[in-house]
C-alpha cells in the first residue's frame, strides 16, 4: 500500500503551471465575452452624460443590425481582406518556394528575410498615416508622377471607392507578406529532403513539384495562415480607420465590420456593440469551421476522407 | 469529428475574444446618490481638481490668480499660498479621449473620496451643453458659488452667457475667452488682384455673400482660390441656425435651411472653382499646406486662436504677410468654458479661480496682451482695438482687436444642444462626398442620417428643411 502512495505523480505541477494563464483568460476574457453577450439583449447607451438602461430589449438590437447596413459593411469587409489577402498568399508562396529551393542559391537570404519581415514591425496606424500623406493629393507620389511627366492632373487616390480599397489592400499586402512568407517558409523546410530528391529524381520539374509535393505537404500551415488571416481581416480596423479618417469614405464603401462597431461605441451603445460583436462571433465560428472542414477532409494521414474511402472500399468487397 | 468542431469553436472563441477587446470596458458605472459629498463640502478639501485637454487654463491661472506660489516642473501640480494644491488632469480632445475621461470622472464623483472629486472642468463650445444641461446636473449654478451673473459678469459678452446657461436660463459656467472669427487674407494677393492689401477696402470686397462671391469670380480669374475648402465656410452658417439640432426634450435632428443653404453654395462655389478642390476638410495635411506661401488661397475664416496657433504655425513666408478685415458673416468658433463641479468641496476657490481668470477686467487684459486671446470683457475689448499694445507681429502691426470687438458685439449664437458635435461633425463627413461629386444629394442625406443614428442612439428622426 505504501509503496503504490509513494509512485510521484507530477501532473498537478502541469495544472499549476497552466492557472495562471486560465486565470487571466477567465478575468480578462470569458467573464468580458459572456457580459458581451448579455449587455447584447440590452438597451444600454450614454446621450450625453445620462446614462439609458439597462433595460432588456431581447432580440431588439440583432434586428435592427439587420435593418441597417450591417451586410454592406460586411462585403466591404471581405472585398478589402481578398485585394489584400490574394497577393500576400501568391507572393508569399513565390517567396518562401525561391528562398528554400536549395539550388537558387540566392545570398544574403537572412537580410532579405529581415527586410520582408520589417514592415510588420512599423505600427498598422502609423503605416496608414504614412501611407495618407504620400498619396494625398498634395502629396509627394503625385508630385513624383507629375515631374515624370506621367500625369498633368493631379490623382485623387483617395477620392474613389477603388482608390481607397486598393490603398488598403496594399498596405495589408505590404505588413503581412513577410510575415506569411517566413511562416511558409518553415513550412517548405519541414517537407523531407528525401521527397524532393526523389521526386527530381524520377524528372519531376519545378512548376510539378510545386504542385504536387510542396502545397500538398504544407496544407496544415496554409489552413493555418488562412483562418488566422480571415480572423485579422474580420477585425480590419486601424488601416481604413486611419486611411480614411474614421469615416469609411467615399460613400461608406471602406467601412468595415469593426469601424461600424467602433461607431457605436462612441456614444458607449454597448448593446447594439455587443449584438454586432455576437453577429461576428458567429460569422468566424462558421468560417473557422468550414476552412477546418476543407483542409481536413483528404488529410494524407488518414483522417476523415480516408476512413471514408476505406470503409467504402471494405463494403464493396464484403459485397 | 468532434474533436475538429471544438479545435473549431476554441479557435473562433479565441478570435471572438480579442474582438470582445474591442468592445469591452463595460461595466457599469452607477452614478449612486452621494450624501458624503455634502458633508465634505463644508471645509475646503487640499486638493483642486481641474480637467482640462491641454495647458492653455493652466497658463492663464499662473498668470492672474494672484494666490498662485508654484507650479510643479512635469506641470501636473500647482501650489496655492494657503498650501492647496491644483492637481491638473489633462487628457487630449482628439477622438473625444477627453469627454470620455471627463464622464467617467462625473460619474464617479458621488462615490470619490473628496481629494479626489473633480473640482473644475473645461468643456469647448462644441459639446458644452452637455455638461450645462439642467438634468445631468453636473456644473453648479454659478449663483451656488456666490457668483451673481448679473453684477459680477456684467461686462462679459452676453453671447458667451447664453452659451454657458442651461435650458431654464440658469448660468453654470463662464469663460476668458471670446472668438469672434475675422477673414485673414493675404496682402500679396489682394494687391495683385484688388489693387489694394488695406483691411477697409478689402473689407468692403467681402463684406457680405453675395459681393464675397463677385469677389471669389475676381481671384478666380487671376487664377487663386478665395478660401481653401468647403468646411471654411461651415461655421458662419451653422451659427446663425434659427433653431438648435434637436430641441430640449425631442429626439427629432432638424437640419436647418442655414446649413442646407452651405451645402448649396458650397457645391456651386466647388463647382465654380472658387475653392481648391484638393482640400477636402480642415485639419488635414492639404489645409495646412495651403497656408503656406506656395498656396493659391485668399483667405481663411478664423478666430483669434486660429491666427495665432493654426495659421501662423504653418506660414513659412514673411512676418506682416497676412492681414485681418471683416468676415462675410458675423461668426463664434470656439471658446473654452471653466465649469465649477457639482460636490466639489472646494467651493471657495472654485469661485475665487472662476472670478480671476474670467470676471476681472485687468486680468483679462493681461491674457490678452499675452497669449493674444480675444477676451470676455466688452470694455476692455473696446479699449484694446484702438491701443496699439494689443497690435499683432504676425499680422505686420495691424490691430486685429479692431475687428474683432465689433463682430463679437454682433454674434447671436445659434442655439445649443447636447447633439452639436456629432451633427457639426457627420454633416460635414456626409455632404463631402456630395461635393466631390462621388454622391448625388439624396445619397448624402441618407448617409448622414445613418451615421447621426450610430453616434446619437437615441435619435428617431431627421428632418429636412
Amino acid at each position: 500500500m505504501k509503496k503504490k502512495k509513494k509512485s510521484l505523480n507530477y501532473a498537478k505541477w502541469g495544472y499549476i503551471f497552466i492557472l495562471p494563464f486560465f486565470a487571466c483568460y477567465f478575468i480578462f476574457s470569458l467573464i468580458p465575452l459572456v457580459d458581451t453577450i448579455r449587455y447584447s439583449f440590452f438597451e444600454y447607451y450614454r446621450s450625453g452624460i445620462k446614462e439609458i438602461g439597462p433595460n432588456f430589449i431581447g432580440m431588439a438590437n440583432y434586428v435592427s443590425l439587420l435593418e441597417s447596413d450591417m451586410v454592406k459593411y460586411a462585403g466591404n469587409t471581405m472585398i478589402l481582406w481578398v485585394i489584400g489577402f490574394v497577393p500576400q498568399i501568391v507572393i508569399a508562396l513565390l517567396l518562401a518556394v525561391w528562398f528554400t529551393d536549395i539550388r537558387m542559391k540566392i545570398h544574403g537570404k537572412q537580410f532579405f528575410k529581415v527586410v520582408m519581415y520589417l514592415p510588420n514591425l512599423i505600427m498598422a496606424s502609423a503605416f496608414a498615416m504614412l501611407f495618407f500623406t504620400l498619396f494625398s493629393s498634395n502629396g509627394p507620389i503625385n508630385s513624383i508622377l507629375m515631374s515624370l511627366g506621367l500625369i498633368t492632373e493631379r490623382i485623387d487616390f483617395m477620392g474613389s471607392a477603388f482608390g481607397t480599397r486598393a490603398l488598403i489592400g496594399l498596405m495589408n499586402f505590404l505588413m503581412w507578406f513577410g510575415n506569411t512568407a517566413i511562416m511558409l517558409m518553415a513550412a517548405i523546410m519541414g517537407v523531407s529532403v528525401d521527397v524532393l530528391e526523389a521526386s527530381e529524381i524520377d524528372g519531376c520539374g519545378t512548376v510539378k513539384r510545386f504542385f504536387y509535393i510542396i502545397l500538398p505537404l504544407i496544407r496544415p500551415i496554409l489552413a493555418y495562415t488562412l483562418i488566422t488571416s480571415i480572423i485579422g481581416g474580420l477585425q480590419m480596423f486601424d488601416v481604413p480607420q486611419i486611411l480614411t479618417n474614421g469615416q469609411g469614405t467615399p460613400d461608406r464603401t471602406s467601412t468595415t465590420l469593426i469601424m461600424f462597431l467602433n461607431n457605436h461605441l462612441k456614444s458607449k451603445n454597448y448593446g447594439m456593440a455587443g449584438a454586432l460583436s455576437v453577429y461576428l462571433f458567429i460569422v468566424s465560428a462558421i468560417l473557422c469551421f468550414i476552412v477546418y472542414r476543407i483542409t481536413n477532409d483528404n488529410d494524407p494521414d488518414g483522417s476523415k476522407a480516408a476512413a471514408r474511402r476505406k470503409k467504402k472500399e471494405e463494403r464493396r468487397r464484403n459485397r | 469529428m468532434k474533436k475538429r468542431v471544438i479545435a473549431a469553436f476554441l479557435v473562433a472563441m479565441m478570435g471572438m475574444s480579442t474582438l470582445a477587446g474591442c468592445g469591452g470596458e463595460k461595466k457599469a458605472e452607477t452614478p449612486a446618490a452621494g450624501s458624503s459629498a455634502d458633508a465634505a463640502a463644508a471645509e475646503e478639501g487640499k486638493v483642486i481638481n481641474i480637467y482640462s485637454w491641454n495647458d492653455e487654463f493652466r497658463q492663464r491661472v499662473e498668470a492672474v490668480y494672484s494666490e498662485v506660489e508654484k507650479t510643479s516642473d512635469d506641470g501636473t501640480v500647482t501650489t496655492l499660498k494657503d498650501g492647496t494644491e491644483i492637481h491638473w488632469i489633462v487628457n487630449p480632445n482628439q477622438d473625444g479621449v477627453y469627454q470620455q475621461k471627463l464622464d467617467e470622472a462625473l460619474l464617479n464623483q458621488a462615490n470619490a473620496d473628496a481629494d479626489s472629486k473633480v473640482d473644475l472642468f473645461l468643456a469647448e463650445t462644441d459639446y458644452v451643453n452637455k455638461y450645462t444641461d439642467a438634468n445631468a446636473d453636473v456644473a453648479i449654478p454659478l449663483t451656488e458659488l456666490g457668483i451673481d451673473p448679473e453684477t459680477d459678469l456684467a461686462d462679459q459678452y452676453s453671447f458667451t452667457k447664453t452659451t454657458a446657461s442651461d435650458q431654464n436660463g440658469v448660468q453654470r459656467g463662464s469663460t476668458w475667452q471670446c472668438c469672434p472669427g475675422l477673414l485673414v487674407y493675404r496682402r500679396d494677393i489682394a494687391k495683385d488682384v484688388f489693387g489694394t492689401d488695406d483691411p477697409a477696402a478689402v473689407g468692403e470686397k467681402v463684406k457680405d455673400w453675395d459681393t464675397m462671391k463677385a469677389s471669389a469670380e475676381e481671384l478666380k480669374a487671376k487664377g487663386y482660390y478665395a478660401f481653401a475648402s468647403y468646411a471654411d465656410t461651415f461655421r458662419l452658417y451653422g451659427n446663425s441656425i434659427a433653431d438648435s439640432w434637436v430641441k430640449p426634450g425631442e429626439t427629432v435632428v432638424n437640419v436647418d435651411q442655414k446649413i442646407m443653404d452651405w451645402v448649396t453654395t458650397s457645391k456651386e462655389w466647388l463647382d465654380a472653382g472658387y475653392f481648391d478642390k484638393t482640400v477636402k476638410g480642415q485639419w488635414n495635411d492639404d489645409w495646412n499646406k495651403s497656408m503656406g506661401s506656395k498656396s493659391k488661397v485668399f483667405g481663411f475664416l478664423l478666430p483669434a486662436w486660429g491666427i495665432d496657433f493654426v495659421l501662423a504655425k504653418n506660414w513659412d513666408g514673411d512676418m506682416g504677410a497676412w492681414a485681418v478685415t471683416n468676415p462675410p458673416q458675423e461668426y463664434n468658433w470656439g471658446g473654452s468654458y471653466v465649469l465649477g463641479c457639482q460636490g466639489t468641496d472646494n467651493p471657495a476657490h472654485v469661485k475665487d479661480i472662476i472670478m480671476a481668470v474670467t470676471a476681472t477686467k485687468d486680468n483679462l487684459l493681461k491674457i490678452s496682451k499675452d497669449y493674444s486671446d480675444f477676451t470676455n470683457t466688452t470694455s476692455g475689448m473696446k479699449e484694446a482695438a484702438t491701443d496699439d499694445a494689443f497690435s499683432s507681429e504676425f499680422l505686420g502691426g495691424q490691430n486685429p482687436f479692431e475687428y474683432f470687438a465689433p463682430v463679437a458685439e454682433n454674434i447671436k449664437i445659434a442655439p445649443l444642444s447636447a447633439y452639436d458635435q456629432g451633427c457639426v461633425e457627420l454633416i460635414q463627413n456626409a455632404f463631402s462626398d456630395y461635393f466631390q461629386g462621388l454622391v448625388d444629394l439624396e445619397k448624402a442625406k441618407t448617409n448622414f442620417e445613418t451615421a447621426i443614428k450610430e453616434r446619437y442612439p437615441d435619435v428617431t428622426e431627421i428632418k429636412w428643411p
